[in-house]
């Protein structure tokens, strides 16, 4: 934790711990996300499958991190900043798990596509992919320095991946309406950019809960 | 019906209190207002002054030796150091409750009506009267209506602190200060003398000063974080505990090194 210490050292450990592994929940998150987008533009299947046979780690950590906050809530009644910082662990958790979920999501749509003749060339989905990593990536640093600027610049960010899921839509509605035979590809591409699009959502969301964490303001549903 | 301070509609209010035992300085320019019908909770590290401001309040100061007091207490709109005032007269509408429970030697029933008595209260069937509301106030009315004549000294240590409660409820005071009055009593009789506090807002202002930082969170609405006998942070009671303005505040109750 920043600033001064605990008296208790024992409690000081439990919630570093906790911030351990957040952080790399966070980085296997991302990676997940890097590989599924990988195993699409690669077209490449065993790739994919890795990425759904990782998650259980994810999942692992996820249920462990959640004990280990309700623990500490339980035996340590944290108040201030430490009850902010076990609120926030506990949200950024859940989001960080759900970015998984979206990874797992994208490799198996991945491995439908790889098995069918590539519709189109892929130009704003590695862009809208690129810039939801980095928005990941912005989020944990910003909860790791209790940054409140990067934090804020995340939720900038997310309009951009709102407006490239848009423009995906309208592409591809275009596809569909001049031949019939791409619709079933068209939509699952659709579905990638959904999940890419819900990615930017969860990290925005821990951006918020950071904003929480430094200012004791709730700012989610406010953009 | 309780007359409030005109400049600010609290019950009771410090203005530019500095107070000393001989040479030591054990306060240091205190303004505090406490609002009526509201439990405020004072924390802060021993020694911080907690219990000399409580003492301030109804004068039970006076008592020791060698203490001086500069400011004012304003309460129903009088300075309470005024000389004209009378202590006794302070101590009748400001009770207190101190940390050890510290009943007289006597029966349950005489606990109770000895203040009363004291300061010529009425007939026999008065004082049941009174007896059997203050037990029910303090909620030990139950436990000992059949023992009223019993040496209150039998009654276990939770029992009994709700019995100095009832003794203080007695004398119908405006205010009750209350000192650590759960830090000798095991999680049950702390839990009812908290249930307690809550149910006592509603007619009294309470003034409790705690160690326990999820009691001064459980059972108050303003919370008062004193160091070195000066007032450091004054602030509703959820907002201490979840976001304090000041970092020495947030130091304090997260059990940081400050
Ligand atoms: N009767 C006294 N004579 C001289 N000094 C005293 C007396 N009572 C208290 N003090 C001093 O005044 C300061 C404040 O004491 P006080 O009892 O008000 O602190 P407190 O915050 O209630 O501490 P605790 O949490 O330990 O009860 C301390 O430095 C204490 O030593
Ligand atoms: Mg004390």
């Amino acid at each position: 934790m920043e600033g001064t210490r605990h008296t208790s050292s024992q409690y000081e450990m439990e919630l570093q711990d906790i911030k351990d592994n957040l952080i790399y929940l966070g980085v296997l998150t991302e990676k997940a996300i890097a590989s599924a987008m990988d195993a699409l533009l690669q077209r490449d299947t065993n790739q994919a499958r890795k990425v759904i046979a990782a998650d259980s780690e994810i999942d692992r950590l996820d249920m462990e991190l959640e004990e280990r906050c309700i623990r500490v809530l339980a035996l340590r009644q944290p108040a201030a900043k430490d009850l902010r910082f076990i609120t926030t662990a506990i949200k950024v958790n859940g989001h960080l798990e759900r970015i998984g979920d979206m990874a797992v999501n994208i490799a198996e749509k991945a491995i439908i596509l790889n098995a069918e003749p590539q519709l189109k060339p892929y130009i704003d989905l590695p862009r809208m992919a690129e810039i939801v990593r980095n928005m990941i990536r912005e989020s944990l640093d910003s909860f790791v320095n209790e940054d409140l600027e990067t934090a804020e610049k995340v939720a900038l960010e997310e309009d951009e991946v709102d407006k490239l899921n848009e423009q995906i839509f309208r592409e591809l509605l275009t596809f569909m309406l001049e031949d019939t035979r791409t619709i079933t590809r068209a939509t699952i591409i659709m579905q990638i950019s959904k999940n890419l699009e819900r990615v930017a959502d969860h990290a925005k969301g821990v951006a918020d809960m950071v904003i929480y964490l430094v200012t004791g303001k709730s700012v989610r549903h406010q953009y | 019906m309780v007359k409030l301070n005109e400049h600010d509609g609290s019950i009771i209010s410090v203005q530019d209190v500095n107070f000393y035992y001989g040479a030591s300085k054990a306060l240091t320019d205190i303004n505090m207002s406490f609002k009526k019908n509201q439990v405020t909770a004072l924390i802060g590290p021993s020694g911080c002054g907690k219990s000399t401001l409580l003492r301030l309040l109804n004068r039970m100061n006076d008592l020791i030796d060698g203490t001086r007091v500069e400011g004012r207490v304003y309460f129903e709109g009088k300075n309470i150091y005024d000389p004209h005032v009378d202590p006794v007269d302070i101590r009748r509408k400001i009770g207190m409750v101190f940390q050890k429970p510290n009943p007289f030697p006597k029966s349950i029933f005489n606990n109770i009506i000895y203040g009363p008595t004291l300061s010529g209260a009425g007939s026999r069937s008065d004082l049941s009267a009174l007896v059997e509301k203050s037990l029910k106030q303090s909620v030990l009315w139950d436990e000992v209506k059949d023992i009223l004549n019993q040496s209150a000294m039998r009654l276990s240590g939770g029992q009994q602190q709700r019995l100095c409660i009832a003794r203080a409820l007695a004398m119908n005071p405006d205010i009750l200060l209350m000192d650590e009055p759960t830090s000798a009593l095991d999680p049950i009789s702390t839990a009812k003398i908290e249930e307690l506090i809550d149910e006592l807002k509603k007619d009294y202002t309470i003034i409790i000063v705690t160690h326990n930082m999820q009691q001064a969170a459980r059972v108050s609405d303003e919370t008062g974080f004193f160091y070195l006998g000066k007032l450091i942070e004054y602030n509703q009671t959820a907002k201490i505990f979840t976001k304090p303005d000041l970092k020495q505040t947030e130091d304090y109750i997260t059990g940081r090194f400050g």
